[in-house]
């Protein structure tokens, strides 16, 4: 699976919780440009694990602090 | 000795006035003035200036019964516990000085860890100075680089830190939820170690977990089982085991961890278990090296008290029926509780925001009842809790008296 597959996957996931309906580039950020707060983290990343049956753990999330960072971090773990 | 030595580091200014390392509790300050300034009094500032029993303590100068302590079986007056301590403290002194791997295992160590492997049926117990160490020690020392923590999102504070303290990967999973739960069990790496850490009793709404199906999951996928039972131990379960024991599961859990804090009615925290490798804990452990042991008055009144919580029958049904009237009655008043059954001793009343929260708990306090004000982010769902913790030595009349407290304060309030 590509980036190019992964990608709308996520950009669909992500509306719901997309409650300002902010403009979701590669550089929108969760915790600036969405507001996520951590019962929000926890349910998006539930859905984003659920949709690929991969485990994203807390020191992964760490590292993930935008939109593109997500989409690069999926499409290498269902290459895995 | 050269200036350089003497002298202290001058980091540069940062940018922005009066900005330091401080600057980031900025809106935690404001929050807080803000709440003051509505002229309630500070929840987290109270002092109990004399304390007459379990139950009752002097606020204010105010005669206030006492219902959010924890003092679960409200063993903190008992003759036996008091009696066991005094003579410890003239017999051993009042402190240790040292370290459990040092000089600090006296006797009364040995022997509150024996009545713990008694009360429990394990083979091993190990003291720790505190319940947050206990945690963060066991967690953080047996979960490494490489393996994988699945955790309840709604676990205390103390095993959260012991997962960042460690080098696991750490895979939390929504409140209560078999499924998610057996979810990110299912696609941890083969080969790796895992590490199913719960709780009996959840403390801010005092719900209990499906430890039978979670347990059985857990093992089925080849995890190892930590249960926090701090908040059910002398209550919960035929002889007080906690969650694990009224689920059936005592013999498939690895390791309890638990508290004298609460039900045993000190300060000490614990982990037993059956593992037969279980005793290098004691070396591997830092938090449990490298810290004092409890002094031998706190270990004594410990040992006393978990002995009298094997035999506390009566005293656990009483609480029992504490928790439902309290339970019942404030449903009947039109409080909404965090749950709609009462599942241990833990009441918890949701308040609407934290304003009429916190207006509540003082008038409350004015009509002479303690509970917990409970707020985000220690709560789940960013509610403001008033939250009631029963004790065995609270007298049907005055679980009454509570009921006609939180009406009078209730209306005042505009709650109900």
């Amino acid at each position: 699976m590509d980036r190019a597959t992964v990608e709308p996957r996520i950009r669909s996931i992500i509306e719901p919780f997309n409650k300002k309906e902010v403009a979701i580039a590669d550089a929108t950020t969760f915790a600036g440009d969405l507001e996520f707060d951590s019962l929000t983290v926890m349910d998006f990343v539930a859905a984003i694990e659920d949709e690929f049956d991969i485990i994203i753990s807390m020191n992964q999330q760490a590292e993930i602090e935008s939109y593109g960072q997500l989409v690069d971090a999926v499409t290498k773990m269902v290459a895995e | 000795m050269s200036d350089g030595v003497m002298q202290a580091d001058q980091p540069q200014e940062l940018e922005g006035e009066g900005k330091d390392l401080f600057s980031k509790f900025d809106d935690t300050i404001a929050m807080r003035e803000n709440l003051l300034a509505s002229g309630v009094e500070d929840p987290f500032s109270l002092v109990m200036e004399k304390v007459l029993s379990p139950t009752r303590a002097i606020c204010n100068g105010r005669e206030t019964i006492l219902l959010g302590t924890y003092n679960y079986m409200g063993m903190t007056f008992d003759p036996d516990v008091i009696e066991a301590g005094t003579q410890a403290l003239r017999d051993f002194g009042s402190g240790t000085t040292g370290s459990r791997v040092l000089n600090g295992t006296y006797q009364g160590h040995k022997e509150c860890e024996d009545a713990l492997r008694e009360f429990y049926g394990m083979d091993h117990a190990m003291v720790f100075s505190t319940g947050y160490q206990a945690n963060l020690g066991i967690i953080s020392t047996i979960a490494g680089k490489g393996d994988y923590v699945v955790l309840d999102i709604d676990s205390h504070a103390s095993i959260w830190d012991g997962c960042a303290m460690g080098n696991a990967e750490i895979v939390p999973f929504k409140h209560n939820d078999i499924t998610a739960m057996e979810k990110r069990l299912k696609r941890i790496p083969e080969g790796a170690g895992k590490l199913v850490v719960l709780e009996g009793v959840y403390s801010m709404l005092g719900d209990v977990a499906p430890l039978k199906e979670m347990v059985k999951i857990a093992k089925d996928n080849g995890a190892m089982v930590l249960v926090d039972e701090a908040h059910s131990m002398g209550f919960i379960g035929e002889h007080g085991r906690g969650v694990v024991e009224d689920a059936g599961v005592m013999d498939d859990v690895d390791l309890i961890i638990g508290t004298f804090s609460k039900s045993v009615g000190t300060v000490g925290g614990f982990c037993v278990s059956n593992h037969p490798k279980f005793e290098i804990m004691r070396l591997m452990c830092r938090p449990y090296v490298f810290t004092a042991s409890l002094p031998p008055s706190v270990v004594a009144t410990a040992a006393t008290s978990i002995r009298k919580l094997m035999d506390a029958k009566d005293k656990r049904a009483h609480l029992w029926q504490n928790s439902r009237r309290l339970h019942g009655g404030l449903t009947d008043l039109g409080f909404t509780l965090g749950t709609e059954e009462p599942q241990s001793a833990i009441v918890a009343v949701i308040m609407p925001d934290l304003e009429q929260g916190a207006a509540m708990w003082s008038a409350l306090l004015s009509e002479g009842l303690y509970v917990n004000l409970a707020r985000p982010p220690a709560t789940p769902a960013n509610m403001t809790l008033l939250r009631c913790s029963l004790c065995a030595e609270h007298s049907e009349e005055e679980v009454e008296t509570i009921l006609g407290m939180f009406e009078r304060a209730g209306k005042a309030v505009g709650i109900i």
